[in-house]
């Protein structure tokens, strides 16, 4: 069962050259392929994980969730996402019309572009970027500009302040997320995600940088803007947010963005800090879903267990706390480096 | 001329790069609304980003988004939308629709003589071919190696031009 996608793939280029194509093109459409596939499992995924998060928010409410649709419910999401294709496209008139209907496809690709660096199994990605650590924090940095536009576009003062926020939130807490990895980067000399998940046969990353873990985690929640750090959103104080006049499919496509983003910052986290695709008995493809959604559901668990925190606290927090706690882990990281080499363990 | 079967898949990449570049930079100048500008400039460093992709040079394209098209860009926006007291249609002022086109044509086709002098003078050391594969090993190599004084001198005055403004918006002892 191992290598079955790599086979596939191989499979599938020789076969398109043995049609006469050019091997050069042949790996372009390859490429194509793959990006159809990972899009088509996003959405797929996303059908699962909104049923998913229904239930164990009515389970920590101690509630039933959704329930009528199915065995438990399960087709609810497919009815909802019915509902919300065939809804009116409604476009406010005072809008920026073209920043309005950009916002939501900027969003989406952004997101969906977070996927090309995730090693999904063993020599499994889509692109093997050496930078690809790097990559992922970059590109993870544009979605502000769609919430921006969002908030603009949509020429309200719900959304403008729910974006305000959100690029407040979303620059603070980039700082700590950049540099809570830059402990493990030390530890394996290397941007490259497939050879930080080599380095960790022995020992789990979370394991050698407990704290660079948690103030991932935290800083992840708030570049997500999920509970407990959804300032932006917020419906109690801002009606939604950025989000506020959108409908229909727009609003849909910055829902399914948001959970893209989880999912990718979840694979992240499973491949930096959790061993990556490195497990006993299971192929590399099926350890890697688990431990993605061993990490979603904690994500879960924390937004529906935690208070929304004020946006004050929230900033003061990053800067007071998170930027600190992660410049003294690497700190530390490099300290503990010269120790273990001057030792001779390393 | 024009020869199809020299014609690669990398030319064909890096003239649709090089074409979304242009035509996002054009629209930095030529709109009207300065937050379109302001868009249209992201998509600028977003098209040279890849321009150093495409060259191998992959640190140098990541730091370009993350530093220009994910923060500078957003401060642009930020001051932007802080500043701004004129309807948002007519508020790009070096547009030349709103502006003066004799002096920015003559400042514009100065720059651009000066820019062809340069390109033209200089003798580019690698010449076609991309480069190494660990651009980002031998960058940190001449960063923290060889102009480590320069570096860190670079990092202190940033630090010091961040203070100075914190100071300037806060009003010192005053407050």
């Amino acid at each position: 069962m191992e290598p079955l996608f790599i086979n596939l793939a191989e499979a599938f280029t020789g076969w398109m050259i043995s049609l006469g194509l050019d091997p050069g093109w042949a790996e372009a459409v390859l490429l194509v392929v793959k990006w159809i596939i990972v899009v088509t499992i996003i959405t797929v995924n996303i059908i699962i994980l909104i049923w998913l998060e229904r239930k164990v928010s009515a389970f920590f409410q101690e509630r039933l969730g959704p329930n009528r649709l199915g065995p438990f419910g399960i087709f609810q999401t497919i009815a909802d996402a019915i509902k919300l294709l065939t809804k009116e496209d409604i476009v406010p008139s005072a809008a920026d019309k073209l920043i309005f209907k950009t916002a939501p496809m900027f969003f989406i690709v952004v997101a969906v572009m977070l996927y090309t660096v995730i090693p999904m199994g063993k020599g499994m990605q889509v692109i093997n970027l050496n930078v690809g650590l790097l990559f992922f924090i970059s590109v993870g940095s544009l979605s502000t500009i769609a919430l921006l536009m969002a908030g603009w576009g949509s020429n309200n003062k719900w959304s403008l302040m729910g974006a305000v926020r959100s690029v407040a939130q979303m620059v603070s807490y980039a700082i700590p997320l950049a540099f809570s990895l830059l402990g493990v980067v030390m530890i394996t000399g290397s941007l490259n995600l497939q050879d930080i998940v080599l380095a960790q046969d022995k020992w789990w990353f979370v394991i050698l940088q407990p704290i660079a873990f948690i103030t991932y985690f935290i800083a992840a929640t708030a570049e997500l803007n999920r509970g407990p750090f959804d300032m932006p959103e917020a419906e109690q104080e801002l009606t939604g947010g950025a989000y506020t006049e959108y409908t229909g499919m727009r609003w849909a496509l910055f829902f399914l963005a948001e959970y893209t983003n989880l999912v990718a910052v979840s694979a992240l986290m499973a491949t930096v800090f959790l061993g990556g695709w490195q497990g006993p008995w299971l192929p590399s493809w099926l350890w890697i879903i688990i431990k993605t959604y061993a990490i979603i559901l904690v994500f879960f668990w924390v937004k529906w267990t935690f208070p929304r925190i004020r946006m004050d606290h929230l900033m003061s927090f990053s800067w007071k706390v998170l930027v600190p706690v992660s410049l003294g882990n690497i700190l530390l990281t490099g300290a503990g480096i010269y120790f273990c080499r001057w030792m001779g363990w390393c | 001329m024009f020869n199809l079967a020299a014609f690669s898949l990398y030319d064909a990449v890096f003239i649709l790069i090089a074409g979304i570049t242009v035509t996002a930079a054009l629209g930095v100048v030529l709109f009207k609304n300065i937050i379109y500008s302001a868009l249209s400039l992201i998509l600028a460093f977003l098209g040279a980003a890849a321009v150093y992709f495409q060259l191998n040079a992959g640190f140098l394209g990541v730091i370009q988004i993350l530093v220009y098209a994910g923060a500078i860009s957003v401060l642009i926006i930020f001051a932007i939308m802080l500043v701004m007291n004129r309807p948002a249609g007519e508020s790009n002022l070096s547009s030349p629709r709103t502006r003066e086109v004799f002096t920015s044509a003559t400042i514009a086709a100065m720059l651009l003589t000066a820019l062809v002098a340069v390109i033209g003078f200089t003798q580019w050391p690698l010449g076609g071919r991309p480069g190494p594969d660990n651009s980002t090993g031998l960058l940190a190599e001449l960063m923290l190696g060889d102009y480590v004084i320069a570096f860190e001198a670079a990092a202190i005055l940033l630090l010091v031009a961040v203070v100075g403004a914190i100071i300037l918006a806060k009003g010192g002892e005053n407050q």
